[in-house]
């Protein structure tokens, strides 16, 4: 074959065509191992950190706040998906986290008033008649469903709306802040079906566990860090799969996907139902830990912070949403316990500095460390993926 | 975060709406048709939504004149532009603090709030923006966080409560139009935005930055090699854009005040505005004002207040999935 | 109706015409490409060749009718154009530059797999990027991250990802482009490999590579074909001469 003579140093294994693709494989199966399922190992860290030592190590107190931070970082994990991998800047989850959230919230609400009981919110705000849509969300099993289902099927209307007519980039951004904020509004002005502006609190058990009893609450702890831990593995699978492949490819090059016989508006849609679906979860995992849902769980503000995190930890990162998620909720509890109006210039300043500065988050600093220690280039066993930066573009254009 | 932010309701109207519908609202009879002034119910159920919804709209085209720019422009979503709006309003405030509260304060505080809204602009462009040109996302999210800093920075210096911005006597009589007293605040801020409009339509195409901006809009690379500095077009359409919303914050401050979080309530709508009429159209951005203003009016009279945002938020997710390119568009550009 | 000394694969043109507000890019073109040869498209700049193409592959909108596998791809969108079979490249080449070559071929291999397999990683590599691997001679960078390829190594990688998708019918804009003499060869070479089973369009500027590799020519101007035939004929033809080549037979047949 002629071509061959224009390639570089033809190797002495690489002659025959199947034989070439393996041999390749096998000298570097080693790191390339290392490197796929890497990160099972660093998941397992965590998972053990989650799991065992954070409820032996922290008070109740802090160990509810880390349980808080874990729901937000299931919604977070999903914007990394959605925006880091997908290109999707969503700037709503606020919508899906609330469904969830307020799913959950109904249930719990239904479990204090008792069989047949109405809620003590609509007695105080209206006649005391309960709608006839909140009554389903007494039965446990169908309010696990509805977290799951409602999302998916409200995620797909509004993302086969948008994506299809080719919505893209910014205008998709805000279009999905104003849907957080129609939604809050919405709530607000529903005060004797959702509670409105005060939302839903005071709630006393959970599928029949007594919240008050902090071994429960531990145990709600444990549930909410396991999802965490659950939907990381998931993703891992997901971002090394080939839908994974097709979804960075969709995100870098949309058009050209088109000429590979994928609709990118399919791609994208599935990803962002995905993301919905983990804003969901996380939104009623919230609900039993910190113990209110209210409209300002789903307002703009509330959907950027879900983005603040992801931010700052790399958005197209396995472990960066999580982490950032994390860092950022615990950077919020400390920091507004002690500088109250610091924090919101500690936060406007973190999304003006990790824009400016360090657009893949904390996340990319580790291959930049990576490319500086080694001078030999590093051949792709997986996807080299970084967030859609062009390889070679100075983090600041000084 | 702010206390208050993104709670408010995000586009508040309710303070044009309340002035005309006592009358409305008031059936001796209980039953409209049978009324004597059923002419004059008839005419307060249209014509006050009809002439409150076009104030709206002329406050939103104030808000919106200055996005279409730097987002028609330039590509650059600002979130920080509400911000500027609420600088405006501040200035005005600040303005009556020094001068008392006369119509003379208005008249200085307009061009101050341009200049000064401006420069910020500026300043923002210069220190943040510039940067990221080819990243609209992340120039998204960079001036989200600058939007942070400034809603805490006025409310660290001027409290969370707002402060009040007297109109002067000239603007708080009443106009009498078809039997409505209309409220001479209301025909100033729709006189003021067509003012507005009417100012930067003829800088852009009388004057020699004007046909700079528009070059730089229709070609860009063409346009620098023609020797158009298109970084000194950035900048001055920055200015330009940021001084408008500034503009339009003295109009907000007459008709509700000030406010840390008034940058919040206007953000979205403006940008819906700017989207549905077509993104860097003039015309269309107020044509989209006044029909977004109008029918949210309509809609408030009819149903709640915040029903009425939630259902003109909808009403305009329709008008764009079936058109996204908004109302009008200019061939020459791709968008998005 | 099928004309079975056509193949099975053919393209059918009839009056296809596209109009950008009153220009008209297109002006009733008629052309009908056979399986099995190696179809050059040529003409000025403005011709119309690349519209033409974005016609049929559902980038830009056209009247008329364009029959492929008994379908009507005027209507269709790009990407049921590319699983009916029908597949281009673009003037630049445009492969996934982070991916690895294999990679690349692997996505392309996709139009193959069912929607529930993509949730799984690669666990070997399927057999038909094995052989177009082998085919378009890149076996030695499978593992190379795409942008580190010569451009002419990116225009056989599309090829090859072309070669995986199984397209039937296949649109090559101007593929040597920028390309020295030997990988203009190879490039031809690897076309007379592959073109037995498909029907290949080539977009072309480049007379040398037209006359050792064309079967079939036409020559497009304005938005119309002027003419059509072996690249004798159409060399010898007096319009295109005038109209293209610029030049009389004579220089014409000394290159």
């Amino acid at each position: 074959m002629t071509a061959k003579e224009s390639s570089d140093q033809p190797d002495a294994e690489h002659r025959h065509g199947a034989q070439g693709a393996a041999g390749a494989r096998s000298t570097s199966s080693l790191a390339q191992r290392l490197s796929t399922y890497g990160p099972l190992i660093g998941i397992a860290v965590l998972a053990f950190l989650l799991l065992v030592w954070a409820p032996n190590s922290l008070s109740t107190f802090r160990l509810g706040n880390l349980g808080r931070y874990c729901a937000l970082a299931l919604a977070s994990m999903g914007i990394g998906l959605a925006w880091g991998r997908g290109g999707m800047l969503v700037l709503g989850q606020g919508v899906f986290f609330g469904l969830g959230a307020y799913a959950m919230a109904m249930h719990m609400k239904l479990e204090v008033a008792g069989p047949g009981g109405v809620p003590d919110f609509m007695m105080l705000y209206g006649d005391g008649t309960m709608p006839s849509w909140w009554e389903p969300f007494r039965s446990g099993p169908f309010t696990l469903f509805a977290i799951v289902a409602v999302p998916l099927v409200v995620s797909f209307l509004l993302g086969y709306a948008i994506l299809k007519r080719r919505v893209k980039g910014s205008y998709f951004a805000i279009l999905t802040q104003a849907m957080a904020v129609a939604f809050a509004t919405l709530l607000i002005a529903t005060i004797k079906q959702t509670g409105g502006f005060n939302g839903l609190n005071t709630f006393s058990t959970f599928f029949g566990h007594n919240l008050y009893n902090p071994e429960v609450q531990t145990n709600i702890y444990r549930l909410a860090a396991g999802l965490v831990i659950v939907f990381l593995v998931i993703l891992w699978q997901l971002y090394r799969s080939r839908y994974g492949e097709l979804l960075v490819a969709t995100r870098d090059a949309e058009e050209r996907i088109r000429f590979l016989g994928y609709d990118p508006a399919n791609i994208k849609l599935a990803a962002f139902m995905m993301a919905a679906v983990m804003a969901s979860i996380g939104g009623a995992m919230f609900v039993p830990i910190v113990g209110i849902v209210s409209p300002s769980s789903v307002d703009a503000s509330a959907s950027i912070l879900l983005v603040a995190g992801v931010a700052l930890g790399g958005r197209a990162s396995l472990f960066g949403p999580a982490l950032g998620a994390i860092a950022v909720g615990y950077g919020r509890s400390t920091l507004s316990e002690s500088f109250p109006t610091q924090w919101t210039y500690f936060l406007g300043g973190l999304f003006i500095v990790v824009v400016l500065i360090l657009p893949g988050g904390v996340a990319s600093l580790w291959p930049m460390l990576r490319s500086r220690l080694s001078s030999v280039q590093r051949k792709p066993s997986t996807i080299d993926v970084d967030d859609g930066l062009e390889a070679d573009e100075p983090a600041v254009l000084a | 975060m702010g206390s208050n932010s993104g709670l408010r309701p995000w586009f508040s109207i309710d303070v044009f709406v309340g002035d005309g519908r006592a009358r409305a609202r008031s059936s001796p009879t209980g039953c409209p048709l049978l009324d004597d002034d059923v002419k004059a119910e008839t005419v307060d159920v249209f014509t006050t939504p009809f002439l409150t919804g076009t104030a709206n709209g002329a406050i939103l085209l104030m808000a919106a004149l200055g996005l279409t720019l730097t987002f028609g422009q330039m590509g650059v979503i600002n979130m920080a532009h509400g911000e500027f709006l609420m600088v405006g309003a501040y200035v005005a405030y600040l303005t009556q603090q020094v001068t008392g509260a006369t119509g003379f304060s208005i008249v200085v505080a307009l061009p101050m709030a341009f200049i000064f809204a401006g420069l910020l602009g500026l300043l923002l462009e210069i220190t943040v923006i510039q940067w990221m040109y080819e990243r609209p996302l992340d120039t998204l999210l960079a001036t989200v966080g600058v939007a942070l800093v400034l809603q805490q920075l006025a409310q660290d210096v001027f409290g969370a409560q707002g402060d009040p911005v007297v109109a002067p006597s000239w603007l708080g009589g009443r106009i009498s139009v078809f039997g409505y007293e209309w409220p001479h605040r209301q025909l100033f801020t729709i006189v003021l935005a067509l003012g507005a409009l009417g100012a930067l339509s003829a800088v852009l195409k009388y004057t020699g930055f004007g046909r700079r901006i528009r070059a730089t809009v229709q070609n860009r690379q063409l346009a620098e090699t023609l020797g158009v500095s298109t970084r000194n077009v950035d900048r001055i359409t920055f200015f330009l854009g940021s001084g408008l919303a500034g503009l339009g914050g003295v109009a907000v401050a007459l008709i509700s005040g000030t406010n840390p979080t008034l940058g919040t309530a206007y953000i979205i709508p403006a940008f819906l505005v700017v989207v549905v009429g077509g993104v860097g159209q003039l015309k269309g951005t107020l044509i989209a004002a006044w029909v977004v203003g109008v029918v949210t009016a309509f809609l408030t009279d009819w149903i709640s207040g915040s029903m009425a945002q939630v259902l003109t938020f909808a009403l305009v997710v329709i008008f764009l999935v079936m058109r996204p390119q908004g109302l009008f568009t200019s061939r020459t550009r791709s968008l998005a | 109706m099928t004309a079975s000394f056509l193949g099975e694969d053919y393209l059918e043109i009839r009056n296809l015409t596209v109009d950008f507000d009153g220009f008209k890019a297109i002006d009733g073109v008629d052309i009908t490409l056979q399986q099995g040869r190696l179809h050059f498209l040529i003409g000025p700049n403005g011709a119309g060749k690349t519209t033409l193409v974005d016609a049929l592959t559902g980038l830009v909108s056209g009247t008329g009718a364009a029959t492929f596998r008994n379908h009507d791809i005027l209507a269709m969108k790009s990407h049921k154009i590319v699983r009916l079979g029908i597949g281009r490249t673009f003037q630049t080449a445009s492969v996934f530059e982070k991916l690895s070559v294999l990679q690349n071929l692997d996505i392309a291999a996709g139009v193959h797999r069912k929607a529930r397999q993509s949730i799984f990683a690669r666990s070997k590599v399927p057999e038909r990027v094995e052989k177009a691997l082998d085919t378009i001679g890149l076996e030695a960078l499978a593992h190379q991250p795409a942008g580190i390829l010569a451009h002419g190594q990116k225009q056989w990688l599309e090829i090859g990802m072309l070669l995986v998708q199984d397209a039937q019918l296949m649109f090559l804009d101007e593929t040597v482009a920028g390309m020295s003499g030997n990988e203009r060869e190879e490039t031809g070479e690897l076309l007379k490999r592959i073109v037995p089973d498909r029907t290949i369009v080539v977009i072309e500027h480049d007379m040398d590579f037209m006359r050792r590799y064309a079967d079939f020519v036409t020559v497009m101007h304005t938005g119309k074909v002027l003419a059509e035939g072996t690249v004798a004929e159409v060399q010898a033809d007096q319009r295109v001469q005038e109209v293209y080549l610029g030049t009389t037979t004579e220089e014409a047949t000394h290159g």
